[in-house]
């Protein structure tokens, strides 16, 4: 290239643009504000092609994926956190404004930037376009909601707003697809910098308030009428006595589905699983290979694999919650209880997302400014009884509850049990944040602020993208780190040889290490079968599963399964104090992991664990002599 | 619609939006709060001379929801009571 000087003009040179993308991807940045619709666009645009990793260097999520252009050519989207402005304040706020700017480190700056905005809510959404624009990287302004704004008799001239804003507007709905074809043109396209006609001084809100407003006139927009359907909703559900009612009846709902109504799919993972894994097993020739097969993978794996269906109906119902915009009247509804224990409502949405998994609800309190407050949220989030404890739950609770009804045919005594332990982690997150925020983290308030979106019917392709995500996540846990440490236990299970062969399983290496902690959990109500159970749960709660599975599975008396020989070992006292104990121990590694990194040291993760585990000791202690 | 004007002392001269029923409609006067949350607060509508409408609110009345811009916020009580008020002409009920 470096000899020729002109390569427009030469007919075999790509363009300089051409042969740079070819190589890599452009890259295009997402942004815009909360409640935009911006995710639904993302998945839109991007499908199964997503990636989640860190921005480099802090610990907020960053959300990329390809996208295939019309053309053949790939775009790498990068997701950006949901802002309202870009005046560097918040963690969120100061890396969207870096990216876009080139300046955040191992991030490159985007090529271009698509900018989400609710067309139902112009004026204030379009206060975000005067800082974008005046980025001078090329942007499309995205109105997202079409369908809202039709349907409620709002509306507004395009290309009069185009010639207003010196760049071009998409007016389309990422839900039903409408209007997307105009993002894709935009990507493929030539992508000119924008020109607009003015823009206010970006400091001043009322002015860009202002600002906007006069954009808006010029594009002749008319305001759609309110949300009718919304206002009726919340007129139920955050009646002063009907919208508690409703929040107890959808709590309700989501745990007897989990429970009952999910038997039958758990059945049927039950029986395909052991079936395709005995037959694998039955074609392997060589006996060891054969036995470390069906017991670490088909008993030990298995047992564990049988709850996907009940995490994913867990993540459904999250999700359907999130989506549908539900879940911030349930806040709403629930922030006296959070602000009685001295935190913030917005620790709430990170507390939420702890009943899936304490690690992104970690690193989702980065949003919280307050530092003491951040870490309150942080020590406490494990507490929140996450979907690694729902097998263990679900297993024990099975095998030592018998299922009756007790509030008619919909709440069961097994529903009330796992109510029971959710309720349990809630009280101790609770007080441990009251402990905290009334000694070692007590701070000042910040104002609570809380958007209440429209309600909107959730999207299949929304859940179910989100769905295949967990479902790979927990497919993977299974077949790595659990795999591995029942793996090593079904080892530790067959040493020493004695006399070439494998000794009885009290005397092997494994049943040492147990009858050597047995001393320490007898008070407890457990035997050393359980004790080796929970020391490999330190890796991950479910792991307990599998390794109870392939001990018990090794025995060929056994023919009964994993919740008779459960019955065998541990008495209904012992049962609940295992129960308690898995409520408040800190068993998981990657929580533990994600801590000292967000902290920035190994103080509060090690006072943490320390806490916790000293908790779950007395709670099954107190339990075990209570019940027994 | 009611609300406490007619205080000697000139700091409950404003009435805030505690003050506002469900229903009730004002205009925005001032954010007595510290720069970077009232900057926060007017970037969701909260902007001077705009007009509030008191909504639906958590059982016991706090957090309360409020209409500003086409949009409705939850504020908790201790945050309402800084933002100061005055009547609007259009009260809607």
């Amino acid at each position: 290239m470096s000899e020729c000087t002109d390569c427009r003009s030469c007919p075999t040179a790509p363009e300089p643009g051409i042969l740079q993308s070819d190589a890599r991807p452009k890259a295009v940045a997402l942004i815009g504000p909360p409640n935009s619709g911006k995710t639904t666009l993302f998945n839109r645009l991007t499908g199964l092609r997503q990636k989640v990793a860190n921005f480099p260097g802090v610990t907020v999520e960053q959300h990329s994926g390809m996208a295939e252009l019309p053309d053949g050519r790939t775009a790498r989207i990068i997701d950006l956190p949901g802002v309202y402005s870009l005046s560097p304040r918040s963690e969120d706020e100061r890396i969207a404004h870096d990216v876009l700017t080139g300046a955040h480190p191992g991030t490159e700056k985007p090529e271009a930037i698509l900018l989400v905005l609710d067309s139902t809510n112009l004026h204030r959404h379009l206060m975000l376009a005067a800082p974008i624009l005046s980025l001078g990287v090329p942007t499309l302004i995205i109105l997202n909601m079409a369908d809202d704004l039709r349907n409620r008799g709002g509306h507004l001239d395009l290309p009069a707003l185009e010639a207003q804003l010196g760049a071009p507007v998409a007016l389309i709905s990422a839900r039903q697809g409408e209007g997307v074809e105009r993002v894709w043109e935009f990507l493929a396209g030539a992508m000119p910098a924008p020109d607009p006609i003015e823009l206010p001084v970006l400091h001043d809100v009322p002015k860009c308030r202002q600002w906007a407003g006069r954009m808006g006139a010029h594009a002749s927009y008319l305001p759609p009428a309110p949300p009718k359907w919304t206002r009726r909703l919340d007129s139920v559900f955050l009646h002063p006595v009907g919208g508690p009612l409703v929040f107890a009846a959808v709590v309700l709902l989501v745990f007897q589905t989990i429970f009952s109504y999910a038997k039958p799919l758990m059945d049927g993972v039950t029986w395909l699983f052991e079936a395709s894994g005995n037959w694998f097993a039955g074609q392997i020739p060589w006996p060891l290979v054969r036995s470390l097969v069906e017991v670490v993978w088909v008993k030990g794996c298995g047992s564990v694999i049988v709850f996907l269906p009940q995490v994913l109906l867990l993540y459904m119902f999250i999700g359907i919650l999130e989506d549908s915009g539900y879940l911030a009247r349930a806040a709403l509804i629930a922030d006296r209880t959070m602000a009685r224990v001295g935190l913030q409502g917005k620790s709430f949405i990170p507390l939420l997302s702890a009943y899936a998994c304490a690690v992104p609800a970690i690193m989702a309190t980065r949003t919280i400014e307050n530092k003491r407050d951040r870490f309150a949220t942080i020590l406490i989030a494990p507490f929140m009884t996450c979907s690694a404890r729902l097998p263990v739950y679900l297993l024990i609770i099975a095998a030592f509850l018998p299922d009756r009804p007790v509030l008619g045919r919909f709440v069961s005594t097994q529903t009330a049990a796992m109510l029971g332990l959710y309720l349990l982690g809630f009280v101790a997150a609770v007080g441990t944040a009251r402990i905290l925020k009334s000694s070692i983290l007590k701070s000042g308030r910040t104002p609570f602020l809380l958007e209440m979106p429209s309600y909107r019917w959730p999207t299949w392709q929304s859940i179910g993208l989100r769905l295949v995500d967990r479902a790979k996540v927990f497919l993977r846990r299974v077949g790595t780190v659990i795999l591995v440490v029942t793996a090593i236990l079904f080892v530790l299970t067959k040493l020493p040889l004695v006399h070439g062969a494998a000794p009885p399983i009290e005397n092997s290496l494994a049943g040492t290490i147990g009858r050597t902690i047995e001393p320490v959990i007898r008070p407890l109500g457990f035997n050393w079968k359980i004790g080796i159970g929970l020391i490999t749960s330190l890796a991950s709660r479910e792991t307990i599963i599998s390794s109870l599975g392939s001990i018990y599975g090794m025995d060929p008396s056994n023919k009964a399964g994993l919740r008779q020989a459960l019955r065998r070992d541990l008495t209904p006292g012992g049962a609940l104090a295992l129960l308690v104990f898995f409520a408040f121990a800190m068993q998981c590694v990657s929580t533990i992991a994600v801590v000292r990194r967000e902290t920035g040291g190994w103080k509060w993760p090690a006072l943490q664990f320390a806490y916790m585990s000293v908790l779950a000791y007395a709670g099954a202690f107190l339990a075990f002599h209570i019940a027994g | 619609m009611q609300l406490n004007v007619n205080k000697s002392q000139p700091e409950t001269l404003f009435a805030t939006l505690v003050d506002l029923r469900r229903g009730d409609a004002a205009v925005l006067d001032r954010i007595d709060l510290p720069g970077d949350d009232a900057r926060r607060l007017m970037e969701l509508g909260f902007l001077p001379g705009a007009t509030v409408v008191a909504a639906q609110s958590a059982p016991g009345g706090d957090p309360r929801v409020f209409r500003v811009d086409g949009s409705e916020i939850a504020l908790r009580r201790e945050t309402a009571r800084r933002l100061k008020v005055r009547p609007s002409k259009k009260a809607t009920r």
